[in-house]
């Protein structure tokens, strides 16, 4: 009789703990009816998605067979894609150790501080085809401006990432190499540097990583590259020689990948 | 360069330090250090032994007062110092530390040549160019601490003990004239703990140098020190042998009783 009892208790609070409130019910279905009101809104119908459907499969069909006879074009944009990638990512480093250093606060006095991590903050605020726009207006078309496009995005984000290990860094070697009548400049290079080193090696070959993509991008708006190619193709509505460069852009995105991560297997971080 | 630092006395004159004002954390010390021998500083945590011994080599800036010694031939007042003076003057004074405060990623051999920055311009440091006769020098002290078959392992590879050996050594790179240790046994077992004593009573021996030495442990104090200095509240208020120290006096600088039974 007891025991009876006892599972019916246990069973009903079993479901009970599992049933939705009248609140949550009300709540899921207003999020249901926004979501459809929204579709009806954009013009999302299934008529709508029918003719999408059948436009993409066009598309599709028309990139096949990938065009093959524009090779020259082809490997010309794609060196200059990778020329741009290295070098802004090259220079972009160069550039992030003294805004690193300055921005960080347990190493840099105030003012200097405050002006290291505002122009890593303005360098984070525009999106690489933001500024790639920009440089091209400002220096005129071809790869110079993406370069000075990665570059600026490369600071931005290895700065903010390198001023910020250094300021996790231990100070108890600092302490001692300054109790040993070091200069400034060879504390950090022997306190500092070796702390943040692996680090910001690891920031490097990400950065690289996401330089290779940005670079096939910034073309897009003449910045020079592969993505000015690919730009001309759409416009010519050339989707066999479209195909060709998507591939090959993909394949060396993956290929870049395995090796960045190769090297940071074989450097350890 | 492998000469033994020039033997300098150190006079500690109505030293004060208040880290916010009107609460000072040292109140008017006069110390005079002989040129030679192992001095023990004791007292409770949060008493000053730290600030004082980091005034020495002004990793602190004392408030007033005057700390003068002989460095390289030459009579300084280290309150006085600033910048590239300074910076001369730490060259000659070395130190050891608690946690040791080694750079962990770099090798001993690296850690031990980082007592000769004070001497190396950037660009030498940036091409890790050190002279030779330094890094014979690393060799030979390496040797003296027991750690030659280390020269090439990273920091924090070692244990406790092994680390403060390199601490030391690192100190002994310089060639000091005075060499300050702020609690080195501190994070050791007891064993490890007489051993590192000794170590720097036996160098400040050797090279005819004063050591100061703060530390918790009283009666290491006792087995190594040539002379204690007992402090409380930011005051000296023992100074003598250790055969002196009686429990009268550990009672004026620890407080309470049942501690010393």
């Amino acid at each position: 009789m007891n025991t009876t009892s006892t599972t019916a208790t246990a069973t009903s609070a079993a479901t009970q703990a599992f049933r939705w409130s009248t609140g949550q019910k009300v709540v899921a279905l207003a999020v249901a009816a926004y979501f459809v009101w929204m579709m009806a809104n954009l013009g999302v119908s299934p008529e709508r998605l029918a003719v999408g459907w059948e436009q993409g499969a066009r598309f599709i069909g028309r990139m096949f067979p990938p065009e093959l006879g524009k090779m020259d074009e082809l490997a010309q944009g794609i060196k200059e894609t990778l020329q741009i990638a290295v070098l802004a990512t090259a220079l972009g480093l160069l550039l992030s150790l003294p805004v690193g250093l300055m921005a960080a606060r347990n190493l840099s006095p105030a003012p200097l501080r405050v002006a290291g991590r505002a122009f890593i903050a303005a360098c984070r605020a525009l999106h690489p085809v933001i500024s790639a726009i920009l440089f091209v207006k400002a220096v005129g078309f071809g790869p110079l401006a993406g370069i000075l496009a990665l570059v600026v995005a490369t600071v931005g984000f290895v700065g903010k990432l390198f001023a910020d290990a250094i300021e996790e860094i231990s100070p108890k070697p600092i302490e001692a190499m300054r109790a040993t009548g070091a200069s400034f400049a060879n504390v950090v290079l022997f306190g500092v540097l070796p702390q943040v080193a692996s680090r910001f090696v690891g920031f490097a070959t990400y950065q690289l990583d996401s330089n290779l993509r940005n670079s096939t991008m910034v073309g897009i708006v003449g910045a020079g590259g592969i993505g000015g190619a690919l730009f001309a193709a759409f416009l010519r509505y050339e989707y066999s020689f479209v195909c060709t460069i998507l591939a090959t852009v993909i394949a060396i995105i993956v290929a870049g990948e395995l090796i960045v991560n190769a090297v940071r297997k074989a450097l350890h971080v | 360069m492998q000469t033994s630092g020039t033997s300098g006395a150190l006079r500690i004159e109505r030293l004060v330090k208040e880290y916010r004002a009107g609460t000072p954390v040292l109140r008017s010390i006069d110390l005079t250090i002989a040129s030679t021998g192992l001095t023990s500083i004791i007292g409770p945590s949060g008493t000053g032994k730290s600030t004082l011994i980091r005034c020495i080599n002004r990793l602190v800036t004392p408030t007033s007062g005057r700390i003068l010694m002989r460095l390289a031939g030459e009579e300084v007042d280290m309150v006085q110092l600033h910048g590239r003076a300074l910076r001369r003057a730490r060259r000659h004074i070395g130190m050891v530390f608690q946690e040791y405060n080694l750079v962990e990623r770099l090798t001993v051999m690296e850690n031990l040549l980082t007592g000769r920055l004070g001497y190396l311009s950037a660009w030498r440091a940036w091409r890790r160019k050190f002279e030779p006769e330094d890094i014979a020098h690393a060799h030979q002290l390496l040797a003296v601490v027991g750690l030659s078959q280390f020269a090439n392992q990273r920091a924090d590879a070692l244990s406790g003990g092994q680390r403060q050996r390199v601490g030391i050594a690192r100190a002994l790179m310089q060639q000091p004239s005075v060499l300050l240790a702020d609690e080195p046994t501190s994070s050791l077992d007891p064993k490890t703990s007489v051993e590192i004593i000794q170590l720097l009573r036996d160098q400040g021996v050797q090279r005819n140098i004063p050591v100061m030495v703060n530390i918790h442990d009283v009666e290491l104090a006792r087995r190594y020190s040539d002379r204690i200095v007992g402090m409380t509240g930011g005051n000296v208020v023992y100074d003598g042998p250790p055969a002196g120290l009686t429990e009268e006096h550990l009672h004026t600088i620890y407080g309470g009783k049942a501690w010393l039974e």
